[in-house]
């Protein structure tokens, strides 16, 4: 099953080694039914997420079609003008169904681009850590173990106490407390390939270091980096919504999936459940669909777990 | 094992200093507190006796020089808003924080390390999975949402729990708890069940996990070839094999746990040390802000410091004095 690149592999054949390697992963992958119906859901969200401006029935954004005596509408209702409500609205008046939508496509980018910041960041110390060794290693895992040592919500929570609100410093604060993830990981695996035999054939054909490091080492040190990157933007998610409903991480201009919860949070007392009880359940699909399709590559790409 | 113990120490305290270092730094950044704590009709003079009066005319190296000599004899600055020592705030707020946390790491270890049993030892299986996706879904959940969830369920549908504040507390063997008054149980019971669900899916998965690289190992044949009931091969060998790495997950999750509390305690507005934390960085209440990242930071350490010497205890292989087993 280990279909280890062979120091002597021609380039000209990897593509196609390449391919039956997927194929055959995405078999394995999907063994498991949740998992494939885990990976459409994924798809559709971010579809839903990146064609909001084209599918959402409202610009929750445009005040001239937000009227505030719309305001508090159970789901189903039907204004004046003719517009269904589907998921209600809330307490401006804006359709819940469109916010949710602009909403997911808010959260979905900061996910996922603080997610490859952090991995961009982490795999190069790590990769950086694993080849220089000595010093340099130690005192960059000194960096990632203190980093490590303090749940990743409270430095957030800190950071952005000192920094302030915006979409910017939340994608700033969410890298910081997720680059150590990867770093770790890469290192770990990095350390083992680099005492492989391709490297060192790498390095009697005088490759140069960098390209040793991302063009050989890099490629083989990908399983972890996917399954944790999969994991980490779910996390991400998870942690700018709990940042910006304690009012800490976006503005009240922007509103993300947990900043419309946090909106709702004061009418659920009075029943008026739906205004944070859908962004809530968008959210929770949003992340459980990713973490089952992390869960599921962990196990495919895990080579002690194959048979 | 004394030098290993001292050397931690040494290194602790090391980290200790560069925390505070890097925080006091950081906050200093965060707007002017005397902006938000005078009304806005004091005048010029009235602003230069705060400022003065507050430490802040100094240079940041000064103030660092005496926030550190005066952390040393363990006062960590007076509150601006409660204009009571901020260490003491802090520390009028832990227990509360403690008994949540205890709380939720208990339900999380009784109900989870069971589940995770049951998952381990039938894998693949319908109950495994469905444990397995239980627990993915316990971790997918956003804390704060959950939260929002119990109480809509709880408090406004149900009415059987209330939702917010701590309730009543009495004294129970010379502690003050929530355990002690049946008010002050029902109150515990929302924020506590919040705050473990994370943890029990971790809990759930680390057991699964450890059970299932246990069961193949020799020694668990050898078990079995002796004729050691399977009950007794699951209580005694297994878990107490798979316990090492548990007991650690749990204590470096206590720090977490007591993070997390954090947003548990403004949901509930559970009067602890989370959500004195988030009204102090809404008020820039600076020396408290300071003041509770160096209780915290000297928690994680002390927590890491007991894992690890817990970890020597029930481990024989990572003892330091190597004796014979």
């Amino acid at each position: 099953m280990n279909s280890e690149i062979s120091p002597t592999a021609p380039t000209a054949s990897s593509s196609t080694v390449d391919e039956s390697r997927l194929r055959m992963l995405w078999r394995e992958y999907a063994e498991r039914r949740g998992a494939v119906v885990a990976l459409i859901v994924c798809v559709v969200l971010l579809a839903a997420a990146i064609l909001a401006p084209i599918i959402a029935p409202q610009n929750p954004y445009d005040l001239s079609v937000i009227d505030i005596f719309d305001s508090r509408l159970p789901p189903g209702s039907v204004n004046p003008a003719g517009f269904t409500y589907w998921l209600g609205t809330d307490g401006q008046g804006r359709d819940m169904l469109s916010a949710m939508i602009y909403g997911l496509r808010l959260s979905l980018f900061v996910g996922v681009l603080s997610g490859l910041l952090a991995i961009s960041a982490g795999v190069t110390v790590g990769l950086i850590a694993a080849y220089a060794g000595g010093a340099v290693d130690a005192l960059l895992m000194r960096v990632v173990d203190f980093m490590l040592g303090f749940p990743a919500i409270l430095v957030a929570l800190i950071l952005l106490a000192v920094l302030g609100q915006g979409v910017d410093k939340v994608i700033f604060a969410l890298v910081m407390v997720q680059w150590a993830y990867f770093a770790r990981a890469v290192r770990g695996t990095a350390m083992i390939e680099r005492n492989k035999e391709y490297v060192e054939a790498a390095i009697s054909l005088g490759l140069s270091r960098p390209r040793i490091v991302f063009g050989h080492i890099l490629p083989n040190c990908m399983p972890p980096i996917i399954v944790i990157g999969t994991m980490q933007i779910a996390h991400a998610i998870s942690t700018e919504a709990t940042l910006s409903f304690l009012g800490l991480g976006l503005p009240i201009t922007e509103p993300s999936l947990g900043l419309l919860i946090a909106n709702g949070f004061s009418f659920l007392l009075s029943g008026l459940y739906w205004i944070s009880v859908f962004p809530g359940l968008l959210l929770l699909v949003t992340i459980f669909s990713i973490n089952i399709v992390g869960d599921r590559l962990r196990d495919v790409l895990n080579p002690r777990l194959q048979k | 094992m004394l030098v290993f113990v001292i050397r931690r120490l040494l290194q602790s305290a090391l980290v200790l200093l560069a925390v505070s270092l890097v925080v006091f730094a950081g906050i200093y950044a965060i707007g002017n507190p005397v902006d938000i704590l005078l009304p806005d009709d004091a005048n010029e003079t009235e602003r230069q006796a705060a400022i003065r009066a507050l430490g802040l005319d100094r240079p940041l190296l000064v103030q660092y020089g005496i926030f550190l000599l005066k952390a040393v004899q363990g006062d960590l600055g007076t509150s601006f808003v409660y204009n009571i020592p901020s260490i003491e705030l802090i520390f009028s707020r832990l227990p509360a924080t403690l008994e949540l946390a205890m709380c939720a790491l208990f339900i999380s270890i009784a109900v989870g390390i069971p589940l995770g049993l049951w998952a381990g030892l039938r894998p693949g299986t319908k109950t495994d999975e469905a444990i397995v996706t239980g627990s993915i879904l316990g971790f997918s959940l956003p804390s704060f949402w959950q939260g929002l969830m119990l109480i809509m369920i709880f408090s406004v549908t149900l009415g059987w729990l209330p939702s917010n504040g701590r309730g009543a507390t009495g004294t129970l063997f010379g502690i003050e708890t929530s355990f002690a008054t049946w008010d002050g149980f029902t109150h515990l019971l929302l924020p506590a069940i919040n705050l473990s669900l994370f943890k029990l899916a971790l809990m759930i998965r680390l057991t699964r996990a450890g059970v299932r690289e246990t069961m193949p190992l020799d020694f668990i044949k050898f078990a079995r070839a002796k004729g050691v009931s399977e009950t007794r091969i699951v209580l005694a060998h297994v878990l107490k094999y798979i316990l090492v790495p548990i007991i650690t997950v749990i204590g470096m999750e206590l720090g977490a746990v007591i993070a997390f509390a954090t947003v548990t305690e403004t949901i509930f507005a559970w009067p602890g040390m989370g959500k004195l934390i988030i009204d102090s960085i809404n008020k820039l209440d600076r020396p408290v802000i300071v003041a509770y990242l160096m209780v915290v930071t000297l928690m994680f350490i002390v927590i890491n410091l007991v894992v690890d010497i817990l970890y020597a205890l029930l481990d024989p292989r990572v003892r330091i004095k190597g004796q014979t087993v």
